[in-house]
């Protein structure tokens, strides 16, 4: 099992100037896995998805994807890398400049020198197993946030890449778009033998559809294991996190000095 | 006190050092944008698309004004120029003015604010709903797809707006002086191709028109992938590109001249 992980975490540290946001992470991920990273706002998810698209650089530690430690790639190394990984942006990122087809046929474009009429059938196929195929000339304006989602997502499985990050793909969706983008994660995944990894803060519907959760609490894995595991886990903090209680280790409010003593009443009741 | 004066000194310093810092990542930002220009000259229509973009759909608000500016021009020569009976001279008077001054100027102001701040808008546009990190993410570089193209396509627009905007500028002139005063039709245009030189007058010309549209240009698109990914940011980064490329203009335009024409004739 350890020798088929596509991405290896190991020690992984990362701070913004003297802030630390992500503070010594090992992760193992697999191929034909969903993995869901969730972790309150702030915690470092986004983070570590920029690191693993090589984005950022870590302060120390290191990823390793298919063998190659990211951030010792030179420039033209990780654009060639960067060809079998894709990222679907909290909400779409489309081009807006572009019709949904040629928002799809943009990479085949870009990186391949396919004929024209193959481009069009693989971008219908693509479209195809997100249900858009009748919505292929229309504009991303016209589009409905769902619908963009999934336009995203036939985008980023465009060349078949063996690893798709995605940021908050649930955010701001309706009930049923939601379980649609969320099958769909689950389907391509299986169908393309790629990894997915889901950044959400939608338990209930990730837990659903994903092999393995990780929990990011203050920059470290607070917690990890299978959606079976999680929901029957007692530590406090998961348990917060899963039922989305507000008494917790994750308080509701933000640190400061005693509440008596900002309003000078310390004294008063002496 | 002294504090205040040191904390004054010491804000002033540091937007000195702000702006060099910003003035040197434009001007990297520059180079770059030059040399990542192979791909959208190798897939010229990359640069066609925005030529319509910045170009075409800029004709209307250029020919209008030109229009405007030429009957204007015909109509202030020929009340200064009657007075000393030299009304026939009118033609040559807005010929030189459009293709020496207001061509360029006025074209490239206008351009500026048209063409330039819906560079900005889009480009900052696209950085902020994280178009281009997506594209950067699929390998693609935003500078050589996105930047270097628009580049190009405002630096070949530039010169051929400031043309029609000349040429319909004379018209309008003609259309004044000529068809509504009753100017001497013979005199207006054989006077203006006596008095025009093409190395002197048109080259000189076209080539403040180059410079405007490479610096219009530049600023637009560094100000866009610039821009902070807000609403505040891309208007602000507008506003920027209009104020900074007006000015750019004014003063490019006077140092131009001053090399261009020295009192010579």
């Amino acid at each position: 099992m350890a020798l088929d992980a596509l991405i290896e975490i190991r020690e992984l540290n990362f701070s913004y100037g003297e802030r630390p946001i992500l503070k010594g992470v090992n992760m193992d991920m697999h191929r034909g896995q969903v993995i869901a990273i969730m972790g309150g706002s702030g915690s470092g998810k986004t983070t570590l998805l920029r690191l693993i698209g090589g984005a950022v650089r870590p302060s120390s530690g290191y990823v390793k994807l298919e063998g190659d430690i990211v951030h010792k790639l030179t420039r033209d190394e990780l654009f060639l890398i960067r060809r079998k990984m894709s990222m679907l942006f909290q909400f779409g990122a489309l081009f807006t400049d572009l019709s949904v087809f040629d928002n799809v046929a943009f990479q085949m474009r870009e990186h391949t020198d396919l004929p024209e009429p193959m481009i069009r059938d693989l971008v219908l196929m693509k479209l195809q197993a997100v249900g858009l195929r009748g919505a292929h000339d229309l504009m991303p304006a016209q589009l409905s946030g769902g619908m963009a989602r999934r336009v995203a997502l036939a985008r980023s499985i465009a060349l078949d890449p063996v690893l798709i990050m995605y940021d908050e793909p649930f955010t701001g969706l309706d009930p049923i778009s939601l379980t649609v983008i969320g099958n769909l994660i689950r389907r391509l995944t299986d169908a393309l033998g790629m990894t997915s990894i889901v950044v959400t803060h939608d338990v209930q519907e990730s837990l659903k559809i994903v092999d393995y959760v990780y929990f990011i609490a203050d920059g470290v894995i607070a917690a990890h294991g299978t959606p079976a595991e999680v929901r029957e886990s007692v530590a406090p903090f998961v348990h917060q996190f899963v039922h989305g209680e507000e008494d917790g280790p994750v308080t509701f409010h933000y640190p400061t000095q005693a509440y008596a003593r900002d309003l000078r009443l310390e004294n008063s009741f002496a | 006190m002294p504090r205040r004066i040191v904390i004054g000194i010491r804000g002033v310093g540091h937007r000195v050092i702000d702006s060099i810092w910003r003035l040197g990542y434009a001007s990297r930002f520059f180079l770059l944008t030059i040399l990542k220009s192979g791909t959208g000259l190798r897939r010229f229509r990359l640069i066609i698309r925005e030529v319509y973009f910045t170009g075409v759909l800029s004709l209307i608000i250029i020919l209008v004004s030109g229009l405007f500016v030429g009957m204007v021009l015909g109509l202030q020569g020929y009340e200064t120029l009657q007075r000393y009976g030299a009304e026939s001279a009118v033609g040559t008077m807005v010929a030189l003015s459009l293709l020496r001054e207001l061509g360029p100027v006025v074209a490239a102001l206008l351009f500026a604010s048209r063409a330039g701040s819906a560079i900005t808008a889009e480009i900052g546009l696209m950085k902020a709903t994280e178009q281009l990190a997506a594209m950067e993410l699929m390998a693609v570089d935003p500078i050589a797809r996105v930047v270097a193209p628009r580049f190009w396509a405002g630096v070949i627009s530039m010169p051929l707006l400031a043309a029609l905007f000349s040429a319909i500028g004379v018209f309008g002139g003609y259309l004044v002086a000529v068809v509504l005063i009753g100017v001497d039709e013979g005199s207006f245009w054989s006077q203006m191709q006596d008095a025009v030189d093409f190395r002197y007058d048109i080259v000189n010309g076209v080539i403040k028109t180059c410079v405007f549209g490479v610096a219009v240009t530049a600023i637009a698109v560094f100000e866009g992938y610039d821009a902070s990914p807000t609403a505040e940011g891309v208007s602000g980064a507008t506003t920027r590109t209009v104020v900074t490329s007006s000015l750019a203009i004014l003063g490019l335009d006077f140092v131009l001249t001053s090399f261009m024409f020295r009192g010579m004739s």
